[in-house]
């Protein structure tokens, strides 16, 4: 066992013992993200490095503290990329936080989230034990799938110190369309498309324009560019990036940034306020001060579940509550990987 | 061959007659099942080398006799095994002797397919192929594709997270599922997933999926829909070693594709095959290649070149081009009934599901010669190259005594192997009851204490399908004993790497 990871264990089994709570830190580039944990920080952007990395196998394993900007670099060397095109918020971002939070960018609804490509995770769970599930291989169903548990626990469940993911290469062509269109029509045609045989990789629509990401093999999208229509855009790369690392305008001042994670198909929300819709109609940016009640009810009605992603008061709850079921067993899964809850406690709201 | 100890036989009996006699209580007429004859079609699933009769067996209609038939088993403390079309390769679906079969094939309607936001929500008893042949008119299709996929259920797809020849590109039934709504053997019915891409809280439809019966009864599973790729053409390459295949298939994903399917067969298994469908196989080559791209017409065909041309410079001794869909699914005939081939040429066969890092491809199947001419037992290689899942078919007779016991070992060497060279024991088939001692392989303590805690926190009672899919660790300890007992390592004979 490596030292860092003896040493994280031997923490997190004293901290047990006491119970007492531990923060979980990479790069602070997530800080704002999620209910604010107590706890003393536990640092582990010190564990870096690319453990493997065979690009004809497709797979990578990394230490959790390894930074995004450092496996992208690596990978794009290769021709390949995280598929899940992962946001940043910040250049000191790890691929610990990014998995911890299952943060993916535009890509994601034609691509698959972060959890979809997580293939093996090593944990530090709140015992202090040191325990590893999934592996490196593409197809694996060997016992309960915990990595991909530990995509989207915010760290409540483990400390993850090293991941193995599934790659894929880069695709050879990329163009970026502009289509003028009100926000129905816009949520018809992103989800007619996505049902049709189209290289889609993002879409993206605010203030009456839709933007439409086509990759893949360059006789393919030229084809589809034909068949859609609607203008080039020439500096589209610029645009995603942006739009990934939330540095577009609409993102820009003090506002509280809501999430609506919702059906893509559902019709527009109907709320006052400023609008941007991704995924296909499956990821709603909505800016201004709300109340937590009516942000929820809106989310609900188009069958999804609202996030206090970014400003406001987080004391108050940050994610969508659960049926009181499904937080019956989030209640003993935490207490399963967890039993004295020194790992992120509150972080995700009740966990 | 009974994998679990048996209760001794009266009190058994009693047992029989008093939780058949509640569960008559909640369920209709004829839903319950209890004579010797009735139980006999469900003491096995796809892994028929182990049988055993279950207590009773039910067959509830909604829900609601579902869940009654959860809070009999509740208040019996009786285990219960649901199974769907029982085409299961690692006996998750085998009975207990003291527990309830819970048969879901009355759950067999497809609910709702709603074209605009690609889903289909099904009852988990539905055909996997009757997804796609449901939503087809909608120009869309449901990718996972085990072989069994005329027969085999989408909910026992979801409790296996069941593969197919497409999943590098496409994923296997974890990256394919909306939600799941199922009951918790304490009588709660939960909603996992969303209509969203994603829901709040824990990822627990990842949790479910693969969790093979052990965690919540499924009553609903609603699949993601593809649209149907335009064109498919499948290349078929020949080669002179089961190596220089190997190194072709690291050779095509090298250059960037992603083909659709990708698909190793050796010798003996071409052999099979060729006598059976005639699918146009060349039996003179050691190992034959087949690579499938599908799209746009113009994706198709620039893929397709850079295919043959990889193929050609990694020294392929032939190739050809699916001229047709005609011609297409005729080379993949082959390759889908390989199993049914090598029945035919054997009097049993066993198939192993190890997966493995592509790159080690060329030393296990190696080792696995070596290994079949020391146990003196044939063995078919089929093998979903692009992603890395072997299949060994290892041919044997269970009418010549002790042939089983040693197609055992040699599987449980197989299995080894795979855990040695960085893989798994199993790909797509699960573990079951079959692979439950090579966890203890796989797996170190804390890690299955950790399975074992997952478990209790869905099912506290442990009435779900218990002893399947993860081990005892008094279980390991025995096999642990007896592995040991062979001898420091097994087969001095053969080089180890």
């Amino acid at each position: 066992m490596s030292d860092f990871i003896a040493q994280t264990a031997e923490r997190v089994r004293e901290h047990a013992a006491r119970k007492s709570p531990l923060r979980i830190r990479g790069g602070g580039t997530k800080d704002f993200l999620g209910a604010s944990g107590a706890g003393e920080p536990l640092e582990v952007s010190s564990y870096t490095g690319i453990v493997a990395y065979e690009p004809r196998e497709l797979v990578l394993t990394v230490r959790a503290g390894t930074r995004l900007a450092d496996i992208e670099r690596a990978l794009a060397a290769e021709g390949q990329m995280l598929p899940f095109e992962p946001p940043r918020f910040g250049e000191a971002a790890t691929i610990g936080g990014t998995v911890a939070c299952n943060l993916s960018g535009p890509r994601r609804p034609f691509a698959g989230a972060a959890r979809d490509f997580v293939l093996g995770a090593r944990i530090v769970n709140g015992k202090g034990e040191d325990l590893s599930f999934g592996g490196r291989v593409i197809k694996n169903v060997a016992g309960y799938d915990v990595s991909r548990l530990m995509a989207g626990a915010f760290g409540t469940l483990g400390v993850l110190t090293e991941l193995s993911f599934k790659v894929l290469p880069r695709p050879p062509a990329e163009a970026t369309l502009a289509f003028e269109m009100d926000e129905a029509a816009m949520i018809e045609a992103v989800n007619r498309w996505a049902g049709q045989p189209l290289p889609l990789s993002a879409t993206a629509w605010e203030s009456g324009v839709l933007r439409v990401r086509l990759s893949g093999a360059a006789s393919a999208v030229a084809a589809a560019r034909a068949k859609l229509g609607g203008a080039d855009v020439p500096d589209g790369g610029t645009y995603w990036l942006s739009l990934r690392e939330q540095a577009l305008p609409f993102f820009e001042g003090d506002a509280p940034l809501w999430r609506l994670s919702v059906a893509q198909t559902a019709g527009p929300l109907g709320l006052t306020m400023p609008q941007l819709v991704e995924w296909g109609g499956g990821q709603r940016w909505l800016r201004g001060d709300a109340e937590l009640g009516p942000m929820r009810d809106a989310a609900q009605k188009a069958r999804g579940h609202a996030t206090r992603f970014r400003g406001g008061d987080r004391a108050g709850g940050v994610f969508h509550p659960l049926a009181p079921a499904i937080a019956k067993i989030h209640r003993r899964l935490k207490e399963a990987f967890d039993p004295a809850g020194v790992l992120n406690p509150g972080r995700m709201d009740n966990f | 061959m009974n994998a679990l100890a048996q209760p001794p036989a009266s009190s058994l009996e009693s047992r029989r007659a008093d939780v058949a006699g509640r569960l008559r209580e909640c369920l209709p007429a004829g839903a319950v099942l209890v004579s010797a004859e009735d139980l006999r079609p469900y003491e096995c699933d796809g892994l028929s080398a182990y049988r055993q009769t279950p207590l009773v067996a039910v067959l509830p209609a909604t829900e609601a006799e579902a869940a009654a038939v959860l809070r009999v088993a509740r208040e019996t403390g009786t285990p219960v095994v649901a199974r769907g079309s029982g085409t299961g390769l690692s006996g998750g679906a085998l009975p207990l002797a003291d527990g309830i079969l819970l048969a879901m094939g009355k759950f067999n309607r497809i609910l709702e397919v709603d074209p605009a936001s690609r889903t289909a929500r099904a009852q988990p008893g539905v055909r996997n192929a009757q997804i796609t042949e449901a939503v087809a008119p909608h120009g869309l299709y449901y990718a996972p594709d085990p072989s069994s996929q005329i027969a085999c259920s989408i909910g026992g797809n979801v409790a296996e997270n069941s593969g197919g020849v497409h999943c590098l590109k496409y994923g296997l039934t974890v990256h394919n599922l909306q939600k799941v709504r199922g009951l918790t053997i304490e009588g709660d019915a939960v909603e996992i997933g969303s209509d969203a891409l994603d829901a709040p809280g824990y990822d627990l439809l990842a949790t479910v999926t693969g969790s093979e019966g052990l965690l919540v009864l499924l009553t609903e599973v609603t699949v993601k829909l593809l649209p149907k790729p335009q064109v498919a053409q499948v290349v078929l390459a020949s080669f002179a070693s089961v190596e220089d295949a190997g190194e072709a298939v690291a050779a095509v994903i090298g250059a960037g594709i992603v083909p659709a399917g990708l698909e190793m067969m050796d010798k003996l298994a071409t052999a099979a095959v060729e006598d059976y469908v005639h699918a146009g196989y060349d039996l003179e080559a050691e190992a034959i290649l087949l690579c499938e791209s599908d799209g746009t017409a113009e994706e198709v065909a620039e893929e397709i070149g850079k295919i043959t041309e990889v193929m050609r410079s990694a020294g392929s001794t032939g190739f050809r081009v699916s001229g047709s869909e005609a011609e297409r699914l005729k080379f993949w005939s082959g390759r889908k009934t390989a199993f049914p081939a090598v029945g035919r040429i054997s009097p049993d066969y066993y198939c192993i599901d190890g997966s493995i890092p592509r790159g080690a491809v060329s030393k296990v199947l190696r080792r696995i010669g070596e290994l079949s001419t020391h146990y003196g037992l044939r063995c078919a290689n089929v093998f979903h190259a692009g992603d890395g899942n072997l299949h060994p078919l290892i041919l044997y007779d269970a009418n010549v005594p002790g042939e089983f016991e040693k197609t055992e070992e040699f599987a449980g060497d197989i299995l080894e192997l795979s855990i040695e060279v960085g893989g798994t024991i199993t790909g797509e088939h699960g573990v079951g009851i079959e692979k439950i001692n090579q966890m203890c392989a796989q797996f170190r303590t804390a890690e299955l204490e950790q399975f074992h805690a997952v478990k209790a926190a869905f099912d506290p009672p442990g009435l779900l399908n218990p002893g399947k899919a993860v081990p005892t660790l008094h279980r390991c300890a025995e096999y642990g004993r007896m592995r040991v007992s062979r001898g420091q390592l097994p087969h001095p004979d053969i080089p180890r790497f």
